[in-house]
């Protein structure tokens, strides 16, 4: 696979949405071809081999950090809405979106 | 003229039961939980999502769910870990959920639900895993949303079934199972009416024609809160799916994939909602920000200690000592208090049978009208005893019984008192009882003269007299003594 076929315009695109960017017209194609060789290069890791290997996702060796079920006091409303952009009636206030939330 | 077969359509439907967690705090941060609260009172960095704020995990919420996931017969990991799960959306502040996706609390496990035929369902459970709640969103004004996130961080259950389930009623009683199991262990209340239980059914169809099968794409329908819409539901889902395929045959799964559609409870119909991310698009990788959990040598153990009898292995148990059939135990046992109850009163002395007749007959009804469940009625369980022992005993009436039930919800005296206050002590008395039996005669000459004249009527026609008699007397007439004293006033039979 040659480098440009790393990464597609419309992959970018994908991920550009995902990422709630707004690309300007040619922007997909220019990027692109710039993350394509940095991709390359992590593509490197490919050749090592891992069979033997377990999955790490995270270099810190700790476990088991637990806090115990007790209430502890909170921000408050004014606290937790003084840096808001907006904020109407004790609620952060943000442009209307349709629908329910709450992937889950 | 030969009709084309018709076609056969088979329902095929998974549960996706998100249970909120009866903990005091949140799952990463020590906000309260609590119901109700002004907007935006119970926050703080953690669950606001300020940079730098660091998650800590709550010890009980974890408990709470090895303990479901164990309940449910799944296989606990050794090591569970935390990952994100990202969309956009601004009930959500990070931006990504804090989930559970390689390596849950639990996996594969099983439910056996009781059928009405007296047979068990099993629903085979996938898995079990923690996650915490997005905030709530407002959309009441016009040009804004609102944002309340003192439910952002909400320690929730998540459990998810194999597409096991046949039928709407199937899946009803799935959902009313595991609330029944998380209410006996005590790690949810499942209040349907406070949101505490949100159910997501996937459901599509096989449908049969021509004789080749096809499935219908796989509908997801979101945030549920109630057992009738869950029914109601998957219902028209089926009946949607159907004919969508009838009418389109490229209406299917290999065509179309998964779909997501919203419940319009005032319309009864689901509706296509907008697309979010696609499954692949959560890009779920490790939080790197939360430390992975090692379950300790014989914590797992002591959990199971601390685990109580559940709900479908006490039904058991009450068929096997007590003789109860399968219905009425799923109502004895529908919670554990009153299940405590029903047992507490056996000891006490009442006849299983005559006691479970009441349970179902009178104490449920009763229960309803107040607003609660039987334990929650606060009667003792040697008054209601007492009250089965009555009855048992030939004493009192069923009529009386429910008189008698009735006062004392209401007053709470003792069942014997309030029987003789009542008057509903059983009249076997045979001076008080045959100007009763006279009257019957009098009243109703047709059925006199029939069972004078024996043959096949005359059983039914003396049957009639009694029943006219324990009208008369209020239903606290001896049967026996009525009938006994009926034969005697009307004389030799004929024949
Ligand atoms: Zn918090």
């Amino acid at each position: 696979m040659s480098v440009a076929e790393l990464l597609t315009p419309a992959q970018v695109e994908a991920a550009a949405r995902l990422a709630r960017l707004l690309l300007n017209e040619g922007e997909a194609a220019a990027f692109a071809a710039q993350l394509a060789p940095i991709l390359a290069r992590v593509q490197a890791l490919d050749e090592l081999d891992t069979s033997n290997v377990a999955p790490l996702a995270r270099l810190s060796p700790l476990a088991n950090v637990l806090r115990p079920d007790e209430a502890r006091p909170s921000l408050g409303a004014d606290l937790a809405l003084r840096e808001a952009p907006d904020a109407a009636g004790g609620f952060f206030r943000v442009p209307r979106v349709l629908g329910e939330g709450g992937g889950a | 003229m030969t009709l084309p077969p018709a076609p056969k359509a088979r329902l095929i439907v998974g549960l996706e039961i998100h249970v909120q967690l009866r903990t005091a705090t949140k799952l990463f941060c020590g906000c309260a939980v609590r119901f109700g609260a002004p907007p935006n009172s119970l926050t703080c960095p953690v669950c606001l999502g300020h940079p730098g704020a660091l998650p800590v995990l709550n010890r009980e919420a974890l408990r709470c769910a090895a303990k479901t996931a164990m309940a449910l017969g799944c296989r606990i990991l050794p090591r569970t870990s935390w990952d994100r799960k990202s969309y956009w959306y601004p009930d959500l502040p990070k931006n990504y959920q804090i989930s559970q996706n390689e390596f849950p609390v639990g996996l594969e496990g099983a439910v056996e639900l009781p059928r009405a035929d007296g047979s068990v369902k099993t629903v085979r459970i996938r898995r079990v895993h923690l996650e915490e709640d997005a905030g709530k969103s407002l959309h009441d004004a016009p040009d804004a949303t609102l944002v309340d996130l003192n439910r952002a961080g909400t320690a929730l259950l998540e459990i998810v079934t194999a597409p096991d389930i046949a039928s709407p009623e199937e899946a009803g009683d799935l959902a009313r199972e595991i609330r029944r199991i998380v209410r006996y262990l005590g790690v949810a209340d499942a209040d349907m009416q406070k949101g505490h239980m949100r159910l997501e059914p996937n459901v599509n169809c096989a449908v049969e024609l021509d004789g080749a099968e096809a499935r219908t794409p796989i509908v997801e329908i979101k945030n549920l809160n109630s057992f009738r819409a869950l029914e109601a539901a998957v219902a028209f889902e089926f009946e949607r799916q159907t004919a969508a395929y009838l009418a389109d045959p490229a209406y299917t799964l290999e065509r179309r994939g998964k779909e997501s559609r919203g419940w319009d409870e005032a319309a009864l119909a689901t509706f296509v909602q907008r697309r979010k991310e696609e499954a692949h698009e959560y890009r779920c990788f490790p939080d790197p920000d939360l430390a992975p959990y090692e379950w300790i040598a014989g914590e797992l153990d002591e959990l199971a200690r601390e685990t109580p009898e559940l709900p479908q292995a006490r039904r058991r148990r009450l068929a096997r000592e007590l003789g109860i059939g399968q219905g009425d135990a799923l109502l004895i046992a529908e919670d554990r208090a009153t299940g405590d109850l029903f047992e507490a009163a056996v000891a006490a002395g009442a006849c299983p049978q005559t006691l479970a007749k009441h349970f179902i007959n009178l104490w449920t009804r009763l229960a309803k009208d107040a607003g609660t469940t039987i334990a929650g009625l606060k009667l003792d369980a040697g008054a209601l005893a007492e009250l089965a022992r009555l009855q048992t005993d030939g004493a009192v009436s069923a009529t009386a019984a429910r008189l008698i039930a009735e006062a004392m919800a209401r007053t709470r005296a003792a069942p014997r008192a309030l029987a003789q206050r009542l008057g509903l002590t059983r009249l076997s008395d045979r001076t008080a009882l045959l100007p009763l039996v006279k009257e019957a005669i009098a009243a109703n000459p047709k059925a006199a003269a029939q069972y004078r004249a024996g043959g096949g009527k005359a059983a039914k026609s003396l049957g009639f007299l009694q029943g006219r008699v324990m009208r008369l007397s209020g239903g606290r007439a001896d049967p026996a003594v009525a009938a006994a004293l009926l034969r005697e006033e009307l004389g030799p039979q004929l024949g």
